[in-house]
């Protein structure tokens, strides 16, 4: 069945999750006519499996780092209309060393990012638990990042959506892009679903998890690769965990590549109770098996930054595939090879932090403004046609 | 770290058990004694003290229950089995442990490692080698919620007849039994037996489902019989049965003093001007059982919808699932009561053994089971219930999401189904992980069939027993 738009579309997004909603919001916010299209529902993939991380900690200086500075800058604005809707919370990153080696680590990560805008404040040992009360005795010490912040990310993807839709945006869940339509020049034309046409000069793939596949739809090669995670979830506590709380492995763990099953307790309160303990990184493809050795690393981990948690229940776990590219950068922007498709996927963990930045820059692209980043760094043709997928 | 409690092994390597039956009520024993008759080295794992399950459910020895038969339809069958299951655990040939929650299923190189807690209480965990897995993990009360639902007083009604069954207490003096399904008329039976006095049993239905299909209900005389006990005991207490209505409203500050009734219309739509209050100090209300079914789910087990809505195990005729090496019996498989779960119990049993049972066993599944279709059938909640919803009323009540919040999500945040919709609300988060509001919030959620509710975590777990690890893992 084929229908038509009745006012003509500038720009189709494929992807409900909080990266697609950002690009819906900016670029209807930016005037332009967006259908957003998604084979499932609203946050349905990686989203609605994700913390809601929005960590300037993690990022040493470069291209990630500067998304998420300009990604702080646009939660906070974001959060002016949404904050409570959304469950933003400025709390601050507290990451903590449990050796004098790895506190001096910290300590040149820390100046290295001081460098480009992060602000990073050394935490001695004796002052730790002025910030965390219940943290381990026995640490060498800290750093302190206020910068750092956390949103529910499925009601983060909702309200952008709902807000994009106020502006005209058209959302259409539970259908599947078959197809991507391109011109005889090659340019993208609009995609085809199960259901219908939809028919744009712009397509920006917001697929998440499942962005490779839908650039191969495209013809272009993007090696997005799923690195599967488990999140516990305590019963409710009272606040005893006020920041996010990890170890300092934590930001090596990001950076590897590695197939294996890494574990760095990433702990934190929410204000539903619960405490959230991630977070665990493997490549096993979209292999959903409870993997007990993953669950018995977080808990231990978590129970070794907080002793008081050993007593709590763990009430349930979830887990998701994080987008992966090999070098742990998002494609961001304008495919090289296919005039007209937008590659906004691929961010692998920091994707809840990431959405802003990366819709404005998509929507600023859109309208032919100068994007306010240099785009090259997470240009999609980046990867040699021989990168592989293990999906 | 937290130091780890030394954990005691189950069964060496070398002495995995041939099957782990994982729940003692009907099916599960059932099974197990067979089993072991069959020559099968079986445990057998409850979360509760004893053996008998929910159905069987009887008083702690401390109580000095002298006539635990006369809370029981077909108590003598329970001892039976009870007796066999002693006679084998003598011989070494079934262990039963009790007080084992299992969390977890793994799918091993050689079977199944079950995944067990041993509550926050022992605060350990073990682990249970097993060349393969019966699911006997029976079902859960479905409840509809309706305004004044969360009072104090107001019980399910499997939760009153628990009461009745372990604690021979009432849950109040004079109680309203609502909702829909043959445990009505057992629980209304139950409590007036008990010294309560019933003044209504108020059923969603009109029971014409049984009566289109009479030759079904006649294959199964034991079921009439049933049926017609219960109806005695209610029509010589008095007790009035109110068929197509519903309680739609619980009244009370602190705690339930009278509810509403109203009528239904056939799709379950409260009918205007047909109110009437009844006084009452407790409501037992249920909506019949949902299967229990989130350790095989997890393992990407095929399921089945049944006449009713409930999601159910998909099994074939020997009891086996779609995942190899794991089975399943009674009401995991479509909720058709004690009688069908014991003869699946006996027929998975003989499936594991690869021994072939009776053809008359055979038969009697298939009638038994012919019935639950058909009682399912007769239960399944028109999609009008929603109307004696109001916007102020809890849906969730762990996480108190009120109906307004859900309609807010599905109208304005674009959720059409019941993940969505609880990532958006919180809606199912809370203690009991949406089975109390699960079948309420898919209907909210859109028209979709409800598939099955993933919990990879069964129930939950000390997090100090997840950082131990498992035990005896090679």
């Amino acid at each position: 069945m084929l229908k038509t738009q009745r006012p003509p579309l500038d720009v189709v997004v494929v992807g409900a999750g909080v990266v697609g909603a950002a690009c819906a919001y900016y670029a209807a916010r930016a005037g332009l006519t967006v259908a957003v299209v998604d084979r499932g529902p609203v946050a349905g993939g990686t989203t609605g499996a994700g913390e809601g991380n929005l960590l300037v900690s993690d990022k040493e200086p470069g291209p990630e780092l500067d998304l998420a500075l300009l990604s702080t800058r646009l939660w906070r604005e974001l959060a002016e209309r949404f904050g409570a809707a959304m469950e933003y919370e400025p709390k601050g990153g507290v990451v903590v060393s449990a050796t004098a080696a790895g506190q001096d680590a910290l300590r040149a990560f820390a100046a290295g990012q001081a460098a480009v805008g992060v602000t990073a404040e050394e935490v001695p040992a004796e002052r730790l638990r002025d910030l965390e009360p219940h943290l381990a005795p026995g640490l060498a010490g800290g750093f302190h990042y206020p910068q750092d912040a956390q949103v529910q990310p499925a009601l983060a993807a909702a309200h952008l959506l709902r807000e994009a839709r106020r502006m005209g945006a058209e959302l259409i869940t539970g259908e599947t892009v078959t197809a991507v339509l391109r011109g005889p020049d090659g340019a993208v034309r609009g995609v085809r679903t199960d259901r219908r046409r939809l028919d744009a000069p712009a397509v920006v793939n917001a697929a998440g998890t499942w962005g490779g596949e839908l650039a191969r739809l495209a013809g272009a090669h993007l090696p997005v690769m799923p690195r599967r995670g488990f999140v516990l979830v305590t019963e409710p506590l009272p606040r005893i965990v006020r920041h996010k709380v990890y170890a300092a492995d934590y930001v090596a763990d990001v950076a590897s590549g590695s197939a294996g099953l890494q574990t760095s307790a990433v702990v934190e309160g929410t204000p539903g109770g619960p405490v959230l303990i991630g977070a665990s990184r493997e490549r096993v493809g979209f292999d959903r098996t409870l993997s007990q050795e993953a669950l018995r690393r977080l808990a231990a981990q978590a129970a070794a930054l907080f002793p008081v948690l050993a007593d709590v229940t763990v009430m349930r776990t979830y887990r998701g595939f994080r987008p992966y590219l090999p070098d742990h950068l998002p494609a961001i922007g304008e495919d090289p090879r296919v005039p007209g498709l937008h590659h906004a996927c691929g961010h692998e963990g920091a994707g809840i932090g990431l959405a802003p930045a990366t819709g404005l820059l998509i929507s600023e692209q859109l309208t032919g403004k100068r994007p306010e980043l240099d785009l090259a760094p997470f240009r999609a043709d980046r990867f040699p046609a021989d990168t592989g997928t293990d999906a | 770290m937290p130091t780890s409690p030394s954990e005691p092994v189950e069964a060496p390597q070398s002495a995995r058990y041939d099957l782990a039956v994982v729940g003692a009520g009907p099916a599960g024993l059932a099974a197990a004694v067979t089993a072991a008759d069959l020559g099968l080295r079986c445990v057998l794992l409850d979360g509760g003290r004893d053996t008998g399950g929910q159905y069987y459910r009887h008083p702690a020895p401390g109580l000095g229950a002298a006539r635990p038969d006369r809370l029981h339809h077909g108590w003598s069958v329970y001892t039976g089995l009870a007796d066999r299951l002693a006679a084998h655990e003598r011989a070494e040939r079934v262990r039963f442990r009790g007080g084992h929650q299992v969390w977890a299923l793994e799918r091993t190189a050689d079977g199944f490692a079950v995944h067990v807690t041993r509550g926050p209480e022992a605060a350990d965990r073990t682990t249970v080698p097993a060349r393969s897995v019966l699911l006997a993990t029976g079902a859960y009360e479905r409840q509809l919620p309706f305004p004044g639902w969360t009072l104090p007083g107001v019980v399910t009604a499997g939760g009153a007849q628990a009461m009745l069954k372990a604690g021979l207490v009432l849950p109040g003096r004079r109680i309203v039994v609502a909702g829909s399904g043959p445990l009505l008329l057992a629980a209304a039976s139950s409590l007036v037996t008990a010294g309560a006095e019933v003044p209504a049993v108020v059923e969603a239905t009109d029971y014409l489902g049984y009566a289109r299909r009479p030759g079904v209900l006649a294959a199964v005389p034991a079921k009439l019989v049933e049926g017609a006990g219960h109806g005695g005991v209610l029509l010589r207490h008095g007790v009035r049965l109110r068929p197509r209505s519903a309680v739609v409203e619980a009244h009370g500050t602190e705690r339930v003093t009278a509810v509403t009734v109203a009528r239904l219309d056939a799709e379950w739509r409260p009918v205007p001007g047909t109110e009437r209050r009844i006084d009452c100090d407790a409501v037992a209300v249920g909506h019949g059982l949902l299967p229990q079914i989130d350790l095989a789910t997890e393992l990407g087990a095929a399921t089945r919808t049944a006449p009713d809505g409930a999601v159910g195990l998909r099994v074939d005729a020997r009891l086996r699932t779609t995942v190899p090496g794991l089975w399943s019996a009674g009401e995991t498989n479509g909720v058709g009561g004690a009688d069908l779960a014991i003869v699946e119990g006996e027929l998975a049993a003989h499936a594991v053994a690869d021994r072939v049972p009776k053809p008359a066993l055979l038969r009697r599944r298939t009638r038994l089971r012919k019935f639950a279709e058909l009682m399912a059938a007769a239960h399944r909640p028109g999609p009008g219930w929603t109307g004696w919803l109001r916007p102020d009323t809890d849906v969730c009540r762990c996480e108190e999401v009120p109906v307004a919040r859900i309609r807010e999500a599905v109208d304005e945040l674009g959720a059409g189904d019941p993940r969505t919709v609880k990532l958006l609300t919180r809606a199912g988060m809370g203690w009991c992980q949406g089975r109390m509001c699960g079948p309420a919030v898919a209907c909210l959620a859109g028209p979709g069939e409800p598939g099955p509710d993933r919990r990879p975590l069964a129930c939950p777990v000390p997090l100090s027993q997840l950082a131990a690890g498992p035990s005896g893992e090679g």
